[in-house]
């Protein structure tokens, strides 16, 4: 069961209490700027891509969008993995309530190329993901509480479906849609201008669903692990590295841990681009998938 | 007890909680050294003062001050939380903000325009951020809205 039916039950007795922030007094204050873009430079992270907020293959416990405590913030994003045999485009977009609950939607795009036809799925062959995502922050400020130990914690999930169903099938995969369950912890420590992520991830996704969910090796949940170290150099740009682990649910092709490492320039609040070289193991039967990351985020 | 004892007793325990949960001043010097000292520090409050009461977001939080008493009240704190030689004898944050209502768009401003000083007169930019990891901590007190 793992962390699925505590998450689920934390999202929806939290939904109340972000109703009631809305509703607060303060939202008869003409005076209040609903679309602040308050927050400070590069404190809201990117997009990972799944298209929560975050880093390039992690969710941060942070909000996505530049909207304070007292209002909305959104951005859009897109981003392109250049891999020896396949290529991944990600594009879409994200709202931050409140600095409390983030929704957000990704489409993925896995083109096979010529690797396709190889596999015998004619060259070219797309698998199309929708991703949504909900994630709500649970407490802690990982900015201002630079005097407590506790991080900003986060709990999220991820509704993804495939357009590939029969073909999903014919690899080994159970499923063609899923939910991916997550908690997030993320902090920054100003002193070493450092700022940490760690996250559990609860998943029966294949290649993060690309390639279905469950299969002929391993059917279940399985829980993994996911981490992110960025140090800041100036206010607007961020050097850092990621991993996650993933399952290996298919007999047909094993699947193997990930990483990156990356750079990410805030060009201002609405604006930020992030390059990553990105080590995506083994994919789909071809070895050692590593290559570029480059992805836009445009927002407020 | 009647609501005056009750008044006092509350305000007791406010400032003994405000006090506890305030940034801790340096054990040693080596942040207000790496800061170039008070005669840096004066100009930081200086740029970052000039700022504040130019900053749309924020200049009427600085109307009916005395804004040379409040830099050096300022430096001396900033001073002695970064370990310098100095003393600040000014009330605690949550007594000194609470009646201007701030809240984070308002504190944000504040410290981005510190930032900004601090860029002016060349701060290296991991030492700025242990400065802010002292000060950071006071959005809880400074912020009320």
């Amino acid at each position: 069961m793992g962390i699925r039916l505590p998450c689920a039950i934390a999202i929806v007795a939290m939904m109340s209490g972000v109703a009631d922030s809305i509703a607060s007094a303060d939202g008869f204050d003409e005076n209040l700027d609903r679309f602040d873009s308050g927050k400070l430079l590069a404190t809201a992270g990117v997009n990972e891509l799944e298209g929560a907020g975050g880093g390039g293959l992690v969710p941060w416990a942070l909000i996505t969008g530049y909207g304070t405590s007292q209002a909305i913030g959104a951005d859009v994003h897109f981003t392109h993995i250049a891999l020896p045999d396949y290529t991944i485009d990600s594009g879409g977009a994200a709202v931050g309530l409140f600095d409390r609950l983030e929704l957000s939607y990704a489409r993925l795009a896995f083109d096979t190329g010529s690797t396709g036809g190889r596999l015998g799925l004619g060259n070219g062959f797309t698998f199309g993901e929708n991703i949504f995502g909900a994630k709500l922050r649970l407490m802690g400020d990982a900015i201002y509480d630079q005097d407590r130990l506790l991080p900003q914690v986060a709990v999220g999930a991820l509704y993804k479906t495939n357009d590939q169903g029969a073909v999903l099938r014919a690899i080994g995969a159970r499923d063609a849609d899923g939910v991916d369950f997550y908690v997030t912890a993320t902090k920054l420590f100003l002193v070493q201008s450092l700022l940490v992520t760690g996250a559990l991830r609860e998943t029966r996704a294949n290649q993060l669903g690309i390639l279905g969910f469950g299969g002929d090796r391993d059917n279940g949940y399985s829980t993994e692990f996911e981490g992110s170290a960025a140090i800041l150099l100036t206010r607007a740009f961020a050097v850092g590295a990621e991993f996650r682990t993933k399952p290996n649910n298919l007999e047909f092709a094993g699947e193997n841990n990930v990483g990156d490492v990356f750079a990410a320039y805030f060009i201002n609040k609405h604006l930020s681009a992030t390059l990553a070289f990105v080590a995506l193991g083994d994919i789909a039967t071809r070895k050692n998938q590593n290559g570029a990351y480059l992805s836009l985020q445009s927002g407020f | 007890m009647s609501s005056k004892s009750l008044q006092r007793l509350s305000l007791a325990i406010l400032m003994m909680t405000a006090a506890a949960s305030g940034p801790k001043a340096r054990a040693d010097d080596t942040l207000y050294r790496d800061l170039g000292g008070r005669a840096t520090l004066e100009r930081i409050v200086d740029g970052a003062v000039a700022m504040w009461v130019t900053d749309a977001r924020i200049a009427q939080t600085f109307d009916n001050l005395n804004l040379d008493r409040f830099k050096r009240r300022l430096t001396d704190q900033l001073c002695e939380l970064a370990g310098g030689p100095c003393r600040y004898t000014g009330r605690n944050m949550y007594l000194t903000h609470k009646g201007l209502h701030l809240d984070i768009v308002e504190f944000n401003a504040l410290v981005e325009d510190l930032q900004d000083a601090m860029n002016q007169v060349r701060v290296p930019f991991r030492t700025q951020n242990r400065l802010l990891a002292i000060l950071a901590p006071m959005k809880r007190d400074i912020v009320t809205r």
